[in-house]
């Protein structure tokens, strides 16, 4: 088959970028999106061009590094799946496709659909996680998680991190992102502890970082490949409230010998 | 030179214990002082910098994605194993020990697999404090289930994304290391080079993959988790940008490399579709406990449609040859199996590389509904990908490149032969022999880097005094400007094919003569082809765009240009290994049945290859393996 591409091309991340478009032609339908993108800047570079820049490891749906806006909604419109997992035969022959990078305030372009996500780490630095020291850990069964509970904690835990929920919401919101990772700490025994201080130190992060505020517009849960649910932003909303109302920062550990 | 294991003596339940009490201690105020650099953050990168962060070291940590939760490690579905014995079915760190070192043919060091089977225990504790949501029973216990043909339940999972969850585990807590400031993360960086001075391992030079810097970093000790070297086939399961670019540096400036011909084909993959395949998808072993194996008995019948072939005219032929393990053999021996059978002209699919996985028997039994419980993500992910209803039909699988068991030698305490260069995960070759069982990778991996690495580098770093080498040193300034060099002259070629055109190459080259069957003609031809296509390679590149911006095809470049040196020593290997064990099937030493023999005799040894120059032949170094607590035996799956 044969499909023609509009690509955003940039040099870098002071530069002006713009839609370029291209032609691929002896494409498989069997071929994956990446592959049929494999195949163009292949042709690129016989031509001594640039090949376009994207970003992408596992080529599986798992490490969640790729991530394009392909006709407008970010890793297509397949669902429950990402860029990588994409194939030529949702196309038809002669389509006019439109790949960009995933846009938002906190994920500047770095080059063509290349972005920089990295402050999604910040949030997580910010407190997700569960402070334990290695090697401090009790026997593991003696930690008894209902199994719904582990199995709900899994369902937010699933999450990849790829940022399509950011690059969906109008308001470029991550709270999507966010509230995954405080549910699945947050709905586990271990979690407890730092059940509270997590739910405030990420939002605060989230804020800090950029990303807009929800509007309960949903587009994020309908483009999260893992198809991680919007409830888990109710959940979020809930601990974040009773946190602000009634956390009291710790008081300086001192003295002891 | 010699090579000595350091392995401390002794009854082997008490070695680590006896190791950890006789090691050098540093002072926790001094801690701070120490620089140590992590190179790589998958489970063994991330593990160990999280945990040395932690000690009060002043940690480094790079890797090339743009963040260090997305290393491979993340890809990794069945799980993980420990000796718990949660399921009272008679498991125990003995077996588990027992198990790997058979499983691993015998070609693994003893004391070394008896700790990962002692620390497994460990793993499982930690990462479930750090909140892994592994599966669990109705009364909130763990879930084990059994994996890859083992005989107890040991395998502890979360989903199919044991190694997405783990990694996970790791990465908050190196999150909550980088939020400390004990450990300092560099993302999309890339480890170009090694820097030794005096013998001793002080740094590395890093290119930065968006601005194009090249940088020297200083260390008291250098620790490499970058992975296996699987890439170097092109096509394998790993994630693209798996390579072997930091081994081969490491083992240019003088680590030795061991048994790099021992690589693991994982039987059951999504097989080829056409030139453009860009990575292979591995369906998970578990498929292998309802499925049946099968192609037809005739050739004849190979491209006829599935259900035209009657069920008396089919070939189960895992279940014939195997009838003990069925289609539970081991992976090496599932997958020749596989390949013997397409090699009579029996194989189904395109091209004739493929064989059936069949769950129509267990849907028949069980109901769908169970099947759908058991793999309902796997069963949607190989319909995505290859458009084919496997409730309907049969699954299409073929081998494919998985894993490597060779990697740097290293000593007990996981230092390699460069003083001061640790190395832990798939790059090392320490535990594994020459067949690696399943879900033991993500074991060994947290086990070098939350158990391991953080005592045995502490250990190496109360020895000497901190610091001493600054950036302006000669050897470092040089290190940094040969680097640069490098990159340059990969620019400068301005030839006209570019490098992934010569990784495919080099990948088929390696697939045809040093896959899953090898022999002298074979191996000789690719061991006269691989120099040629590598000065093709530096006369032919070309890279279009700079240095100093972020370019993809530099990268796959540098990468290229490394794993073309590296087959070369893995083919040799293949070639000078003239028996069968494990992953590596030498033709020449089979049994009159086929199956694999080994010749305990000649090559009980863990080859460790000395680099001699690019063009010079490595010199073949030879650490014997004794057995005292697991009697040598030929496996046998009959
Ligand atoms: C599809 C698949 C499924 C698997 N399933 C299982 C399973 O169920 N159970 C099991 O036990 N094992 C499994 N394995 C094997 C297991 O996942 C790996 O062996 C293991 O995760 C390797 O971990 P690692 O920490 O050694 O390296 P990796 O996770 O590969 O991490 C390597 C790190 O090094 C970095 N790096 C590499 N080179 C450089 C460089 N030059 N400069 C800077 N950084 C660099 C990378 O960025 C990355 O952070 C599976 C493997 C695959 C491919
Ligand atoms: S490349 Fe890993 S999720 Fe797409």
């Amino acid at each position: 088959m044969r499909v023609f591409l509009q690509v955003w091309r940039q040099k870098n991340g002071q530069s002006k970028g713009r839609f370029e478009r291209y032609e691929a032609s002896d494409i498989s339908p069997d071929m994956s999106l990446l592959e049929m993108l494999d195949v163009v800047n292949e042709g690129l570079v016989q031509k001594n061009e640039a090949p376009i820049a994207f970003d992408h490891d596992c080529r599986e749906g798992i490490c969640g590094m790729c991530g394009l806006v392909i006709n407008g909604v970010p890793h297509g419109s397949e669902g429950g799946a990402t860029t990588c997992q994409l194939h030529m035969r949702k196309f038809r022959d002669g389509d006019e496709i439109w790949i960009e990078p995933f846009r938002a305030k906190a994920f500047p372009v770095l080059r063509d659909c290349v972005v920089d996500r990295t402050a999604l780490d910040r949030i997580i630095q910010a407190g997700g996680f569960i402070s334990v020291r290695t090697g401090a850990a009790p026997d593991a069964n003696q930690i008894l998680v209902p199994k719904e509970d582990a199995d709900l904690a899994m369902d937010a835990a699933a999450c990849i991190g790829c940022g399509a929920c950011v690059a969906a919401c109008p308001n470029a919101s991550a709270m999507l992102f966010t509230a995954a990772k405080l549910s699945h700490l947050g709905l586990l025994p271990q979690g407890q502890p730092e059940r509270y201080s997590r739910a405030l130190a990420m939002v605060k992060q989230m804020d800090a970082e950029g990303f807009g505020a929800c509007t309960n517009h949903e587009e994020c849960e309908a483009v999260c490949p893992k198809e991680v649910s919007i409830d888990f932003i109710a959940r979020m909303n809930r601990d974040f409230a009773k946190a602000a109302a009634t956390f009291r920062p710790p008081k300086a550990r001192g003295g002891g010998d | 030179m010699t090579l000595n294991s350091n392995c401390p003596t002794g009854p082997i339940e008490k070695r680590w214990e006896k190791r950890r009490f006789e090691m050098k201690l540093v002072n926790p105020a001094n801690k701070r002082k120490y620089n140590v650099i992590v190179v790589g953050s998958g489970l063994a990168g991330a593990s160990a910098a999280a945990s040395l962060g932690e000690l009060g070291y002043n940690v480094q940590c790079f890797c090339y994605q743009d963040s260090p939760r997305r290393a491979h490690s993340i890809a990794a579905q069945g799980g993980i194993n420990a000796a718990k014995n949660y399921t009272n079915d008679g498991d125990s760190i003995f077996r588990l020990f027992y198990d790997t070192v058979k499983g691993g043919d015998f070609r693994a060091r003893e004391s070394n697999v008896y700790r990962l089977a002692e620390v497994s225990v460990d793993i499982i504790d930690q990462c479930t404090a750090q909140g892994v949501p592994f599966a669990r029973e109705y009364g909130g216990l763990l879930a084990n289930r059994s994996f890859g043909g083992a005989q107890v339940s040991r395998t502890f999972y979360a989903r199919g994304q044991t190694g997405q969850q783990l990694l996970i585990g790791a990465y908050q807590a190196l999150a909550r290391q980088i939020a400390a400031g004990t450990v300092k993360m560099s993302c999309r960086s890339e480890m170009l080079e090694l820097i030794v001075v005096d013998g001793v391992a002080r740094g590395i030079v890093t290119r930065d993959m968006v601005t194009g810097k090249i940088e020297a970093h200083v260390a008291d000790a250098v620790a490499l988790c970058t992975g296996g070297y699987g890439n170097v086939f092109y096509l394998s399961t790993n994630a693209k940008g798996c390579n072997a670019m930091a081994l081969w540096r490491a083992h240019k400036k003088g680590a030795f490399l061991a048994n790099p011909c021992f690589t693991q084909i994982h039987p059951t993959c999504i097989p080829v579709k056409g030139e453009y395949q860009s990575k292979l998808t591995l369906m998970s072993e578990s498929l292998r406990n309802d499925g049946r194996v099968w192609v037809p008995k005739d050739g004849k019948d190979s491209g006829k449609p599935v259900f035209d072939i009657p069920e008396n005219a089919r070939d189960y032929y895992l279940e014939r040859r195997y009838p003990a393990f069925g289609n539970l053999v081991p992976r090496d021996i599932a997958s020749r199996a596989a390949k013997q059978v397409c090699d009579d002209g029996r194989g189904v699919g395109p091209g004739g590389l493929g064989v059936y996985l069949d769950f129509a028997d267990s849907i028949k039994r069980l109901g769908r509904k169970t099947i759908e419980e058991r793999y309902g993500n796997l069963f949607d992910m190989y319909h995505h990908i290859t458009d084919e209803n496997p409730y309907e039909v049969p699954m299409r699988i073929y081998p494919a490149v998985h894993y490597t068991m060779g990697g740097l030698w290293v000593d007990y305490d996981l230092m390699s032969t460069v003083p001061g260069l640790f190395v832990g995960g798939e790059a090392n070759f320490s535990d594994h022999g020459a067949n690696r069982l399943g879900a033991s990778a993500l074991m060994q991996g947290l086990a070098d880097g939350y158990f391991v690495l953080p005592y045995t580098i502490g250990h190496y770093l109360g020895q000497r005094a901190a610091g001493g080498v600054k950036l302006d040193h000669p050897e470092v300034k040089a290190a940094k400007k040969s680097v640069e060099e490098r990159v340059q002259k990969l620019l400068d070629i301005g030839g006209s094919r570019s490098p992934d055109s010569f990784h495919r190459e080099l990948g088929l080259l390696c697939w045809e003569h040093c896959g899953m069957a090898r022999n002298k003609a074979g191996l000789e031809k690719a061991l006269a082809r691989i120099p040629e296509l590598r000065a093709e390679f530096w006369q032919d590149l070309r890279v279009v765009g700079s240095g100093e911006e972020l370019n993809q095809e530099l990268e796959r470049a540098g990468r290229v240009a490394d794993a073309l040196e590296f087959a070369e020593l893995m083919v040799r290997d293949a070639l000078h290994r003239e028996e069968s064990c494990g992953g590596h099937f030498r033709e020449e030493s089979q049994t009159p049945e086929g199956e694999a023999m080994r010749d305990d005799e000649r090559y009980c040894y863990v080859a460790a290859w000395a680099h001699q120059g690019v063009d010079a032949e490595p010199v073949l170094h030879k650490e014997p393996l004794s057995f005292e607590y697991v009697k040598l035996t030929q496996r046998s799956y009959k």
